[in-house]
């Protein structure tokens, strides 16, 4: 426990608390009287209000698609399954610069839509809207298809054998049992679209705004630190107070469920009905996740001989310093790092929370390990570079930081996936090891090491996604000669001409097949039950 | 366990601090700029060369980003000179100390115009440019229109819905052309101003390259992307880049300026605040304003040089020129009311 209390104390709450004092604090007195201004201009409302019901909408209509799907991934067996699963998730990863610009692309001027039926929904809610369930449709798909798959169907069955009805059935036996994973789900929706900020700043235009962007705007652009700090401390408590209910509510339906290999509980579908149900998901999936995929890699591909894929090569000298070919590099670095630091925080913490005699304090501790979800990337990234640039912490100039800001978003992932898992484990077996004598240290490798060892990988695959992906943070530390994949696409994409953007495309695309095949590595992993992984 | 991977941790960053003094040496001079820095690789070899000092460049966002991070880092600055601060920002670097004083050499052949804190010495004018609508001329050709040739001429019904700018609050040409319109109208008239413009069908979006490069119809990447607007908020140097990039070439520039409509554009260079190499950045400041340097840059900023004597390229003279009569605006007086004015700016056109 120790130690994730101090990675969080010294990596996100000195850094966050130190900027936000940086803009509340004038000549050392706090200017506490802001916060009310601030609240009160009607530009701040507007942001305010138009951050919450695109929330609201977005989560509603992410778990309206991505639920039959994360049915369907969990139940059902059909060729290509494990690829399209790999697949639903490479939107998740890829940085939010490069969802914008798929989207636009496909539904801004010129794109797709506006090509075929003179459609264009860029200075529309709708295209942030859609993007929105472009990227968190894997969220609910793995939290809620990963726990779905692992219910004994048997249990159901059993109950219709009794005389329920197929749907009392499943809202007494299925529903229940779901409950915490689609709540989990329905929050990190909720979260990452309370908190959006490349979609909404790319397909947002100057009228959207989220708190997020507005955040990004003041401190980055304006210069006001002290708005950004309000609206810093805003958001901090908005999220805070989800996370908090979500607590609460997750705590109070968590049951001990008798989880299976996932292995015994798909099955071929059987009858029209189910046919229909996954024609219609992957139809679902085809038009929402891959079409605009696809745009990506044909913009990449549209130019002589691969051409943008060859300049990617070249020392330009100008926009990157290096090759832009080199930043794929610097990714993968940074991301195994992070994943690291966060699987071994992440682990130790949700180790920590499920213990019987955990007192109220630690379990308070779980919503707090969220916050880093809901505090603006660009507050932890500015906070970094303000913070920790003294010795004994001087790590401004050095890349571990960098890794360091990934792993911070990535730690409440490994939390989330681990903790209903853990928490899932019936105490009684650990009881009954310990009783036959095995030390604590055995029943963890016997008994709750197989159980989780599943989790763990989703975990660590997430934490190493995110890592790829992020942005905020990163493109405030990364140093410039030294920059992540997503840093490398948005600089590109910042430059007029054709060939910066072809190479902004290229780049996209191999960070997308990057993506890809970890995830597709994690998913054979995930269905070896030989290997001790 | 906790206690092993802590240890790891420690190892690991102290690993990382160790590499980073690379910034601090002597032999290395590190420039820290916005993105659009660009000087041809043998002028900068020349001045390796002869001063002996190996230049380092850290590109930090769009320049608005740029002096942001620089004010906030300026306790340990990531480099030694800071390039890239215009006088539409230049007393937010003042105000927070982001400078010390350093009288480049040099500087007394900087054109009078250009001269700011000439007491102190803490930045040192390094080029010059206008912000400026510039049109299509292939449009107004074929409509059989006179393009517009001042701020007046934008409210005015036949150029309706032609004119898309950038947002004052987040770019810097935006922010120019609300500055112009400033100067030109007085702090009581340029809210009546915008009104008008806004009821003119005026276009704002968040960036120069979103308007220039995809709304704009006359510029080559607007083309492509099916840009419906004529009159785009930019700069007088558009037109030679639009010929200098083209392939093959044109005879004339495929867009024009108006030039009753510009504001003047002054971009400074300083030395950080607790530099670490002074020396080398003293030496670095000396070579912006050499002729070497102030003709090298025109082709690769699109801007106008500051001493005098210095040429510009022949493009810059045969498709463009400076604005004759530019607006402009004292930096105290950006200073007083740039804010306040954003501020009403984005209530009045965006809301």
């Amino acid at each position: 426990m120790a130690l994730p209390v101090a990675f969080f104390a010294v990596f996100f709450a000195y850094p966050v608390a130190a900027i936000v004092a940086r803009g509340l604090k004038v000549d050392g007195t706090w200017q506490l009287g802001r916060i009310w201004d601030v609240l009160v201009e009607s530009d701040i409302r507007h942001v305010l209000w138009f951050t919450t019901w695109q929330a609201l909408a977005s989560t509603a209509l992410t778990l309206l698609i991505a639920l039959p799907g994360a049915y369907v991934f969990a139940r059902f067996d059909f060729p290509g399954r494990h690829v399209l699963r790999a697949v639903v998730t490479v939107p998740f990863v890829l940085p939010t610069v490069v969802v914008g610009t798929a989207f636009l692309a496909l539904v801004g001027r010129g794109g797709l839509l506006d090509d075929l039926w003179g459609v264009r929904l860029d200075t529309t809610v709708w295209a942030i809207l859609l993007a929105h369930v472009f990227f968190n449709y894997a969220v609910v798909v793995r939290t809620v298809g990963g726990l779905w798959a692992q219910l004994d169907p048997r249990q159901e069955e059993a109950a219709r054998m009794l005389g329920a009805s197929r749907l009392r059935a499943w809202r007494t036996v299925t529903l229940p049992a779901l409950g915490p994973a689609v709540a989990a789900a329905a929050l990190m929706v909720f979260l990452f679209t309370f908190t959006s900020f490349g979609v909404v700043q790319i397909l947002g235009g100057p009228t959207f705004s989220t708190l997020e962007v507005e955040i990004y705007r003041q401190t980055s652009e304006v210069f006001d630190l002290s708005t950004a700090a309000v609206l810093t401390i805003v958001q901090f408590v908005a999220v805070g107070a989800i996370l908090a209910v979500h607590a609460w509510t997750v705590r109070r339906r968590e049951s001990a469920l008798r989880l299976v290999d996932p292995a015994v509980t798909v099955r071929r579908p059987r009858g029209a009905g189910q046919w229909t149900l996954l024609a219609g998901v992957v139809a679902s999936i085809a038009v929402l996740l891959l079409l605009p995929l696809a745009v990506l890699v044909q913009r990449s591909l549209d130019t002589a001989d691969f051409g943008y894929y060859r300049a990617l090569t070249h020392d330009d000298g100008g926009t990157l310093l290096v090759p832009p070919i080199a930043a794929i590099g610097n990714s993968l670095e940074y991301a195994v790092a992070a994943t690291a630091i966060a699987v071994v925080i992440g682990g130790l913490a949700a180790a920590a929370l499920t213990r019987r005699d955990a007192g109220r304090l630690v379990r308070g501790f779980d919503a707090l390990l969220m916050l880093p979800l809901g505090v603006s990337a660009v507050t932890v990234g500015f906070g970094f570079l303000i913070a920790l640039d003294k010795p004994p912490l001087d790590l401004r100039s050095s890349w571990i930081l960098v890794p360091l800001a990934q792993a911070l978003v990535g730690v409440p992932f490994v939390v989330r996936t681990m903790l209903p898992v853990l928490r899932a484990v019936d105490g009684r077996l650990r009881e009954a090891a310990a009783v036959l004598g095995a030390s604590p240290w055995r029943v963890w490798r016997e008994v709750d090491l197989p159980l989780v060892r599943r989790a763990l990988l989703i975990a660590a695959g997430f934490a190493f996604a995110v890592s790829l992906g992020e942005f905020g943070a990163t493109v405030f530390i990364a140093r410039p000669d030294n920059p992540t994949l997503p840093v490398a696409v948005a600089r590109l994409l910042s430059r007029p001409g054709d060939l910066n953007y072809g190479q902004a495309m290229a780049l996209s695309t191999i960070l997308m097949v990057v993506c890809a095949v970890a995830l597709l590595v994690l998913e054979r992993l995930r269905t070896d039950r030989t290997g001790e992984f | 366990m906790a206690a092993a991977v802590g240890l790891g941790l420690l190892t690991l960053s102290a690993c990382g601090s160790s590499g980073s003094g690379s910034g601090g040496d002597s032999k290395t001079v590190t420039l820290v700029s916005h993105d659009s820095w660009a000087v041809s690789k043998s002028v900068l070899k020349d001045f390796e060369k002869q001063s002996g000092y190996t230049v380092k460049v850290l590109k930090d966002g769009d320049a608005g980003q740029a002096v942001n991070k620089a004010i906030l880092t300026k306790d340990n600055p990531q480099g030694d000179v800071f390039f890239g601060v215009d006088n539409t920002l230049l007393s937010r670097a003042l105000d927070n100390g982001l400078f010390q004083s350093y009288d480049a050499k040099g500087s007394a052949l900087v054109k009078p115009e250009y001269r700011v804190d000439q007491t102190k010495h803490r930045v040192t004018p390094i080029d010059t440019g206008d912000i400026c609508v510039n049109y299509d001329k292939a449009y107004f050709s074929k409509h059989k229109l006179t393009p517009p040739t001042s701020f007046a001429d934008l409210v005015k019904p036949e150029y309706k819905n032609l004119l898309v700018t950038e947002n004052a609050a987040t770019s810097s040409p935006g922010l120019g052309f609300l500055l112009g319109s400033a100067a030109q109208y007085g702090d009581d008239g340029w809210q009546g101003y915008w009104k008008k413009l806004k009821a003119n069908g005026v276009k704002v979006v968040d960036g120069w390259e979103q308007a220039y490069d995809q709304e704009f119809s006359g510029s080559a990447g607007g083309k492509k992307a099916g840009g419906d607007r004529p009159l785009v908020v930019s700069y007088a140097s558009s037109p030679p880049a639009e010929v200098i990039y083209a392939d093959p070439k044109p005879t004339t520039a495929p867009t024009g300026v108006s030039y009753g409509t510009c504001f003047r554009q002054t971009e400074y260079a300083g030395l950080l605040s607790n530099a670490k190499n002074t020396k080398g950045g003293k030496a670095f400041l000396d070579f912006l304003l050499t002729k070497e340097f102030q003709q090298d840059m025109p082709l690769n900023m699109f801007v106008y040089p500051v001493i005098q004597g210095a040429q510009v390229p022949q493009e810059f003279v045969k498709y463009g020129r400076q604005a004759p009569d530019p607006e402009t605006m004292a930096p105290a007086k950006i200073a007083a009311d740039r804010d306040q004015w954003v501020k009403s700016w984005t209530s009045l056109v965006l809301k």
